[in-house]
């Protein structure tokens, strides 16, 4: 028997590649630089790495490389084209926000030593010794990898191994928190066994599909479904299982569970990262599953759908609003999108003329949008805090927006996107995603997403409100608990202060706060870590007083171009929908 | 070379607001009303250029793939009577809060206890006097400033400046637009402005009026996106896509779907002109906000909601617009009364100028559902005179208000004694909007009844109750604030007549009144074109008057 051996497109699977290498080098660094290098040496070869595949990419792209690579598993076609850029762009804006180091004092957000159980001797010993996990960035760099390859798999079992590329190190990063550890180590095994069991979902229908197809190929499925031989059984719990795989992934209710609190106890900077592009590799994998694969089934999926995304919508949108913590907010926000962006799906509208909207249009588009706004909203969690870390509860934020009236603004337009107000990315990404359920004849369900639309307005200005309007709360129930725990460690410099006396110094710009002692959790190390960073020259926030963090360049860059994305989407989205409509169209 | 004077003319003001933000706090004030008087002059040559028979119009593809377009004119009458009415008030407004807004909203907190307050002021007389010397020039700001501290803060006047320019430049947009999507963005994009010119500037209960007010304002917005995505899909199907109002209007929208679109419109119209029964918003919107900002409230941005009605559900769903006059008509007649009647039982001077605009808005509602070509001029030239008299009307109550440091119409009596130039233009910014001949609002009032008449005559003799109950309330008004002996409150408190800065406010608004209501042609004049298109888009004649014919 002869063996043929496979030949690979390498040129067109370059950005793939160069990714995974990147990530492979990544742990290879890990091992032979010393540590004090590793952070610089992890930061640049990431950078770099993201740089290179982005260029491959758009030089792909503009080229027009198309076609189904790697023996059928890997279609490289306009849409991954688009996923893969969008992918890497908000990748590295979210990466961005890993770097930051000089919000915590010199040290990252991730937890020192991530083996160490919380509160131990073992843990203190790694903060004096300021070790970082910079592992952090090859398995970031892993995760993107297996997202591009999860938009881009035409092969049901390549998309399989895809997602668990992509998930295994997000479960890992989840739990890397450096505040709040325990929480982070929940939302990490939460996230574990619940992915766990949904990839076991999507694995089972694999199986269910391959048995109803004889191939793992999506275009073999179609053709399967055309000819329509088989029993429809196999079929429909085929669909079953690997829908709730992916539905899982996108957080689409009743499958978004995990989503609050994995949400909310992961470092902001990974919740950055999964709410911008986990979401849009997921979407872009059920794009192309059900209009590839099902697209046969239409009339079955549909209404099913459609029932998904107003449940989606209605059940982020509620839940939302009785929120009172930034960040389990922008949790549900998210399952909100998903809502509305399943509304596009469900339409399945095909683009008739060049200058039609599609629904993976109108989807690529909104996806863009709403990553974009989301990097740049969790950025600004991770700048407002207190002497304790982030300060995230909704009561902490009241009247910023008079004290910091930039980033207050920038945090607003965030909102503004997110509720669909026009002059904002979001608006036009909410319509074009409504027309396009409308053309595919779903009406109604842009009716119901109009109306549910009003309630996701509502706690969005909320926060609007409260940053501008409202009057800072005193915090004293937590300054006297706090004072009680931390007043020792801390030393004189904080302990004296006043409560509110800090108020006019953080007003003025450039004192802001910093130095920001430890959670509860690790207070044992927060003496050392304060001796370390704080010096006389910068004015300490005074217990229980929220400010805005002293950052590096890095997070306020984040901010900015996110917002610039916003903006200028809202204002001129038409090249940027043009991108997205050419790339409508799967290759099979 | 070829300058898109239309997009000048609306970014000018955007870029004015953007300017303030920049400038230090001195100068904005200035500059802010420099701007504003820079877009009059320009807005004037851009009337002129229509009047001298050459309209602008600009066009250019912004989203060409769901066929939306930057698309300003061709100048109507319609609009430019609208873009004429925003310039005029801007200005007149900056100036009339030249000097409030560093310290306080205007409009205070209701009746408070006359000794608590001259306590107050003794205290700020012997303290806090030298400090301030702007307010004790007036004398009679002293009373407000002693309560700022116990308020919430307000933002700056630079804030208040930037923010006017915005809505201005927003709603001068709006009308001058003739694609649907950018007018919907900027119908919701105005909202922002407005919202923050209530929420941080207004009285005590501000917050929860802006919030209210956004509320109503977005859910109408909302429910005319669900119209306007359903014609995008219309138009998709019948070829090319696209949302220029003369391609929407050339596919002859009718039948079921033209029927739904046009509720999803009318509603969002509704909401912001505002009608019975989704009024309950401007009340407490126009109470809590200053003087100012409920000029602009009023007088601009719930004229979109009838400039609406006329553009977009007549001129895009005539069939259905003529299969939902009798509704309509009903609820016009309904805000007519109500809003006359709630205005009688007012005790509140803010609430009660906004309770007679839901009256006003009803009928111009009213001539434009009546589908006559001089009830339609009657109304458009309403929406211009109602601004007028309004904004007069707002701002002189706001003059007083601010003297007396309350709103409620029992904390006044026998004020024309003490301020009798302040009472007089409060006369006859009241006769204005009761619509005494002479004055503009006569013959908009008097075109809209005698159009309405002539096709329905049950329904003008009704709305005819609208102009006896604008009498009462005004009437009443006036005799319970300015005659009968001056109250001690009175006189403690209202120590000054308007100065010279709040006259000159108020004398371009009484010169146009009387102008256009002497000589009200050259607007008929200009707006007759658009009421013939509209009403021959819709198969409609004026009915010949019959009513001779039959007394034979």
């Amino acid at each position: 028997m002869e063996i043929t051996p496979p030949s690979l497109e390498y040129a067109r699977l370059m950005p793939l590649i160069v990714v995974f290498a990147g990530a492979c080098l990544g742990v290879l660094v890990e091992a032979v630089t010393p540590r004090s290098a590793r952070w610089p040496v992890q930061v640049g070869l990431t950078f770099l790495t993201l740089l290179v595949a982005g260029a491959l990419t758009v030089s792909g792209w503009s080229a027009g490389d198309v076609g189904i690579s790697a023996l059928g598993s890997v279609a490289v076609d306009l849409p991954t084209y688009f996923v893969w850029t969008a992918l890497l762009v908000l990748g590295a804006l979210s990466l961005l926000l890993f770097t930051e180091r000089r919000l915590n004092g010199g040290v990252s957000a991730f937890a020192p030593q991530a083996a160490a159980v919380p509160g131990s001797v073992d843990e203190e010993l790694a903060i004096r010794a300021r070790t970082e996990h910079s592992e952090v960035y090859p398995l970031a760099l892993f995760s993107l990898f297996g997202m591009m390859l999860f938009a881009a798999a035409g092969d049901l079992l390549v998309m399989f191994v895809a997602l668990e590329i992509l998930s295994l190190p997000l479960y890992l990063v989840c739990a890397l928190a450096r505040r709040r550890r325990l929480l982070s180590q929940e939302a990490g095994l939460k996230y574990f066994l619940l992915g766990a069991l949904a990839s076991a979902f999507f694995l089972y229908g694999v199986a269910m599909l391959y048995g109803y197809a004889g191939s793992f190929d999506l275009a073999a499925l179609d053709a399967a479904i055309s000819a329509g031989q088989q029993s429809t059984w196999l079929l429909l719990v085929g669909m079953a299982g690997v829908s709730i795989g992916l539905l899982f992934k996108v957080a689409a209710v009743p499958f978004h569970s995990w989503t609050p609190d994995v949400y909310t106890g992961a470092p902001t900077a990974v919740t950055a990262f999964m709410a911008s592009c986990t979401k849009i590799a997921a979407v872009a994998a059920l794009l192309r599953v059900f209009y590839v694969g099902l697209g046969g089934l239409r009339w079955d999926w549909q209404p099913l759908m459609a029932l998904l995304a107003v449940l989606t919508m209605a059940v982020g949108a509620l839940l939302a609003i009785t929120q009172t913590d930034v960040k389990r907010m922008l949790a549900y926000s998210s399952i909100t999108h998903a809502g509305f962006m399943l509304t596009a799906v469900t339409g399945a509208s095909l683009s008739s003329g060049a200058r039609d909207l599609s629904s993976v249009g109108a989807t690529l588009f909104y996806l863009v949008a709403y990553g974009a706004a989301s990097v740049g909203a969790f950025a600004v969690v991770t700048l407002i805090r207190d002497r304790n870390g982030e300060a995230s509860s909704l009561d902490d934020w009241a009247g910023l927006g008079r004290r910091h009236p930039w980033l207050a603004g920038a945090f607003s337009v965030f909102m503004l996107s997110f509720a669909g107000i026009p002059l904002t990315s979001g608006f036009i990404a909410k319509v074009s995603v409504f027309e396009s359920a409308w053309s595919g004849g779903y009406a109604w369900l842009v009716v119901v997403g109009v109306v549910l639309s009003l309630l996701a307005a509502y706690f969005y200005l909320r926060v609007i409100v409260t940053l501008f309007f409202a009057e800072p709360r005193p915090r004293a129930a937590a300054v006297t608990a706090d004072a009680g725990t931390a007043g020792p460690d801390v030393g004189p410099s904080s302990g004296a202060e006043p409560a509110g006396g800090a108020t006019a110094e953080a007003a003025e710009p450039g004192t802001g706060a910093l130095s920001l002692a430890t959670r509860r959790d690790d207070a044992a190390a927060s003496a050392e870590e304060t001796s370390v960073t704080s010096t006389a020259s910068r004015p300490e926030l005074g217990a229980g007083e929220v400010g805005v963090g002293r950052a590096g360049v890095a997070t306020y860059a984040a901010v900015a171009v996110a917002v610039a994305l916003t903006v200028v989407f809202g204002l001129v989205p038409g090249p940027l929908l043009e991108l997205a409509l050419q790339a409508s169209v799967f290759l099979r | 070379m070829n300058i898109p004077w239309l997009t000048v003319l609306g970014l000018l003001p955007l870029a004015g607001a953007l300017l303030l933000v920049a400038l230090p706090r001195t100068a904005a004030r200035a500059a802010g009303l420099a701007v504003s008087l820079l877009a009059l002059v320009l807005g004037g040559w851009v009337v002129a250029q229509h009047l001298a028979g050459a309209p602008l119009a600009e066009q250019v593809p912004w989203i060409p793939q769901i066929g939306a377009y930057w698309a300003l004119g061709p100048t109507d009458g319609l609009s430019l009577t609208m873009v004429a009415l925003t310039l005029v008030l801007t200005p007149v407004v900056l100036l009339a809060s030249w000097r409030d807004e560093d310290r306080r909203g205007g409009a205070s907190e209701g009746v408070r206890d006359a000794a608590a307050v001259r306590q107050r002021e003794q205290v700020l007389v012997g303290a806090g006097g030298p400090e301030r010397p702007e307010t004790v020039g007036a004398g009679a700001g002293g009373g407000a400033t002693a309560t700022a501290p116990e308020q919430p803060r307000r933002w700056s006047a630079r804030a208040f400046f930037a923010l006017v320019l915005a809505l201005e430049g927003f709603a001068l947009l709006a009308f001058l637009t003739t694609d649907v999507l950018l007018f919907f963005l900027l119908f919701d994009a105005i909202l922002l402005p407005m919202y923050f010119l209530i929420g941080a500037f207004g009285g005590p209960n501000r917050r929860r009026a802006a919030s209210r007010f956004l509320i109503f304002a977005l859910g109408g917005g909302l429910i005319m996106l669900a119209s306007v995505i359903g014609l995008y899909v219309v138009s998709a199907r019948a070829g090319e896509p696209s949302f220029l109002v003369a391609d929407l209007a050339a596919l002859g929208i009718d039948g079921e779907v033209g029927r739904w679109l046009f509720v999803g419109f009318f509603i969002a119209f509704a909401v912001k002109a505002p009608m019975v029964p989704v009024h309950t918003w401007l009340p407490d919107a126009a109470e809590e906000s200053t003087p100012a900002g409920a000029v602009l409230l009023v007088g601009i941005l719930d004229k979109l909601g009838t400039f609406g009605m006329i553009r977009f559900c007549l001129g895009l769903f005539p069939e259905a617009s003529l299969w939902a006059t009798p509704v309509v008509l009903v609820l016009a007649l309904v805000s007519i009364l109500y809003g006359a009647l709630a205005a009688i039982g007012s005790k509140d001077l803010m609430r009660l100028v906004a309770f007679t605009s839901i009256s006003h808005f009803g009928f111009i509602v009213l001539g434009i559902f009546a589908w006559t070509s001089q009830s339609m001029s009657g109304s458009i030239l309403y929406m211009l005179n109602h601004g007028l008299s309004t904004a007069a009307l707002f701002l002189v109550v706001g003059y007083l208000v601010k003297r007396r440091g309350s709103r409620s119409i029992e904390a006044f009596g026998g004020v024309q004694k003490v301020a009798p130039v302040t009472a007089g233009l409060l006369l006859f910014a009241g006769l204005s909007t009761l619509a005494l001949p002479g004055l503009s609002s006569f013959v908009s009032e008097f075109l809209v009844l005698a159009g309405t008449f002539s096709r329905y005559p049950a329904v003008a003799a009704v709305a005819t109750l609208g102009i006896v109950l604008a009498a009462l309330y005004i009437l009443i008004m006036y005799q319970r604030t300015m005659t009968g002996p001056v109250t001690d409150d009175v006189r403690d408190h209202v120590r000054s007549d308007l100065d010279g800065r709040e006259r000159l406010t108020l004398a371009p608004l009484v010169v146009l009144i009387v102008v256009l209501g002497f000589f009200p042609a050259p607007v008929l004049d200009a707006v007759a074109p658009v009421v013939g298109a509209t009403l021959e888009q819709a198969g409609v004649t004026d009915p010949a008057p019959s009513v001779e014919q039959e007394a034979n």
